[in-house]
């Protein structure tokens, strides 16, 4: 029978990592230098690969014969798991290392402690996983002190970037089910050390802690933000087309 | 017709003029010596004397090949949000990085020449250098991402191999590297039309019409016929160049024909058949008209191409001045601290 809190669990982390690495594929040829180009398609492709394997897996724990492809262009936006944080537009640079930040951060601490599951595949996936976020934080981390620390303009900017992200930071930290608790990482008991990650980076980068009220969250439940359904219009439009094709 | 306007369009290749009065100018080399190490198939390296007019037509062709590759990953890029499988996805953004990673390379072998990334980016942007005319072309489907990969790589490898053996060090080193991974792109490119000709009729529809958009553009990328090409004599004689324009678009259709078959696809000539005499396919008269239009800036994506590049420099420059500034802090802090 289908553990179905575990296969929402890993479709949470399967579309985060997704929905992340659709946002980050925008900037390729965008990016403000040619580094970052190459950089920020790394980012992009590390999360898409994390969709993979965790799709893969969801999958299995499906046991409809789904695969990764089903998941990821088959499903409507209300299938989806995924936080609000990582689906709405991102064409700031500042947006997108602000995002990258909170977002990667939490990664890194979720990852490290689901890479002591017993679920031997997820652990598996989250310590390939954390060597691959490690750098996303470190890169995200240099970024925010750059353009906090930067210019008075970039500092401003970098400023209204957070803010516009912060409310988006709590969803995170959604109480895991009662019926995992042994089983995975509880991203409510990840609260305390990501935020003081992120703390000592604000502070450091000049910057102040928003004081802005969290956004209603849901996306765990599907309840997503109007931008998830365009973001998933096209992504799936193509593969939609053309119904059982290969590619 | 003259082609003297056509001035660098093409990547891994060269037909521009550089101004006669430039060389003119050139400071006093050792005309022997440099003789001596062409002729001795030796590179030349960053620290050796060079003549002012091979120096700068360098910088330029360089320059052209890095641009292309920028400008290259916008028709890739702008398929990557909608790739069928996440797979493809997986491919085509790490070529379009590998895009972004020869343009780096590349930039790089033009500073050893002493000019500065910054400032070729700047004439790129107004204009003043140009990139291949191939990338104004739409990708308006999924098996136009095959297409590139397939034909404009393949093209792209065949003037680029020659290069890797080319007089100037950095350069022929760069392109090992470069040639390696487009090898790579175009199998990449050839898998992914081999998949839609034998997949659905939709599919096969779809390869087959990308085919029939980009098989003359992919021949036009080799350049103007020999008789009209100003500039190969001297690049010949420079050892940059090591085929004519000719030699190098009749390799490619003899390499690219049989593939088709294999692909089951056909190629939009009718005059294409072999010649057991020359030992090599014959091809129909290419049409330069498009071609002449598309280098004046007429092309389908010409001014979508450009604004997109300046639009994301631009969009960027706060980021960029920002970095500057926290570096500049940071010196002075640890200065401070010293």
């Amino acid at each position: 029978m289908t553990d179905r809190p575990l296969l929402d669990y890993t479709l949470g982390l399967a579309d985060d990592a997704l929905v992340s690495a659709q946002r980050m594929g925008w900037w390729i040829s965008r990016a403000p230098e040619l580094e970052e180009d190459v950089a920020l398609a790394n980012i992009g492709l590390d999360q898409l690969g994390q969709a993979r394997t965790l799709l893969t897996y969801a999958g299995e724990l499906e046991q409809e014969g789904r695969t990764e492809d089903d998941l990821a262009y088959l499903r409507d936006d209300r299938e989806f798991r995924n936080v609000k944080l990582v689906e709405r537009p991102m064409t700031d640079f500042g947006v997108a290392m602000a995002r990258l930040l909170l977002f990667s951060t939490y990664q890194l601490h979720l990852y490290r402690a689901l890479s002591a599951s017993s679920d031997a595949t997820l652990s598996g996936i989250a310590a390939k996983a954390v060597k691959e976020v490690t750098y996303h934080v470190d890169h995200a981390t240099h970024w925010v002190l750059r353009l906090g620390d930067g210019t008075a303009g970039s500092h401003a900017r970098m400023q209204v970037a957070l803010d516009a992200e912060w409310p988006y930071v709590d969803e995170l930290f959604t109480p895991l089910d009662p019926t995992l608790t042994r089983l995975v990482a509880d991203p409510s008991a990840l609260r305390d050390p990501v935020l003081t990650d992120v703390r000592r980076v604000v502070a450091e980068a000049t910057l102040a802690m928003p004081e802005v009220a969290p956004a209603l969250g849901g996306g765990r439940q599907g309840l997503h933000t109007e931008h998830l359904g365009h973001l998933l219009a096209e992504m799936q439009h193509l593969h939609r087309s053309h119904p059982g094709a290969t590619w | 017709m003259s082609y003297h306007w056509y001035r660098g369009h093409v990547y891994g290749n060269d037909f521009g003029t550089d101004a006669p009065a430039q060389d003119g100018q050139a400071p006093a080399h050792d005309e022997q010596a440099f003789a001596a190490l062409l002729a001795d198939e030796d590179r030349i390296e960053p620290r050796d004397d060079m003549p002012e007019a091979y120096r700068k037509s360098l910088i330029r062709q360089i320059a052209q090949h890095a641009h292309s590759e920028i400008i290259g990953m916008q028709p890739e890029g702008n398929w990557i949000s909608r790739a069928p499988s996440l797979r493809r996805k997986a491919i085509l953004m790490a070529k379009v990085q590998d895009e972004a990673g020869h343009g780096l390379y590349l930039y790089a072998a033009a500073e050893t020449l002493g000019v500065d990334r910054a400032d070729l980016v700047d004439q790129l942007h107004s204009g003043r250098q140009k990139y291949s005319s191939i990338f104004n072309y739409p990708t308006l489907t999924w098996a136009d991402v095959g297409a590139i990969g397939w034909l404009v790589d393949g093209a792209a490898i065949t003037n680029q191999v020659p290069l890797c053996r080319c007089s100037y060090g950095p350069y022929a080193r760069a392109m090992v590297r470069v040639c390696k991974e487009e090898s790579f792109h175009q199998r990449q490119g050839f898998e992914i039309l081999h998949t839609l000709s034998h997949g659905t009729t939709g599919q096969k529809a779809m390869a087959q019409d990308a085919v029939n958009r980009y098989w003359w553009p992919s021949l036009m990328m080799f350049g103007p016929p020999d008789d009209d090409s100003p500039n190969s004599a001297r690049s010949m004689a420079w050892g940059i160049k090591r085929f004519s324009n000719d030699e190098l678009r009749q390799r490619f259709v003899d390499m690219t024909v049989p593939q088709s078959e294999a692909l089951g696809l056909t190629l939009p000539d009718p005059d294409l058949r072999w010649n057991d005499e020359r030992g090599h396919y014959d091809y129909g008269d290419i049409d330069f008209t498009e071609l002449f239009e598309v280098i004046k800036g007429n092309g389908p994506c010409n001014a979508e191409r450009m604004a997109h590049k300046r639009g994301a420099h631009e969009a960027g420059a706060w980021v960029r001045e920002a970095a500057d500034a926290y570096a500049d802090k940071h010196a002075r802090r640890t200065e401070g601290a010293a």
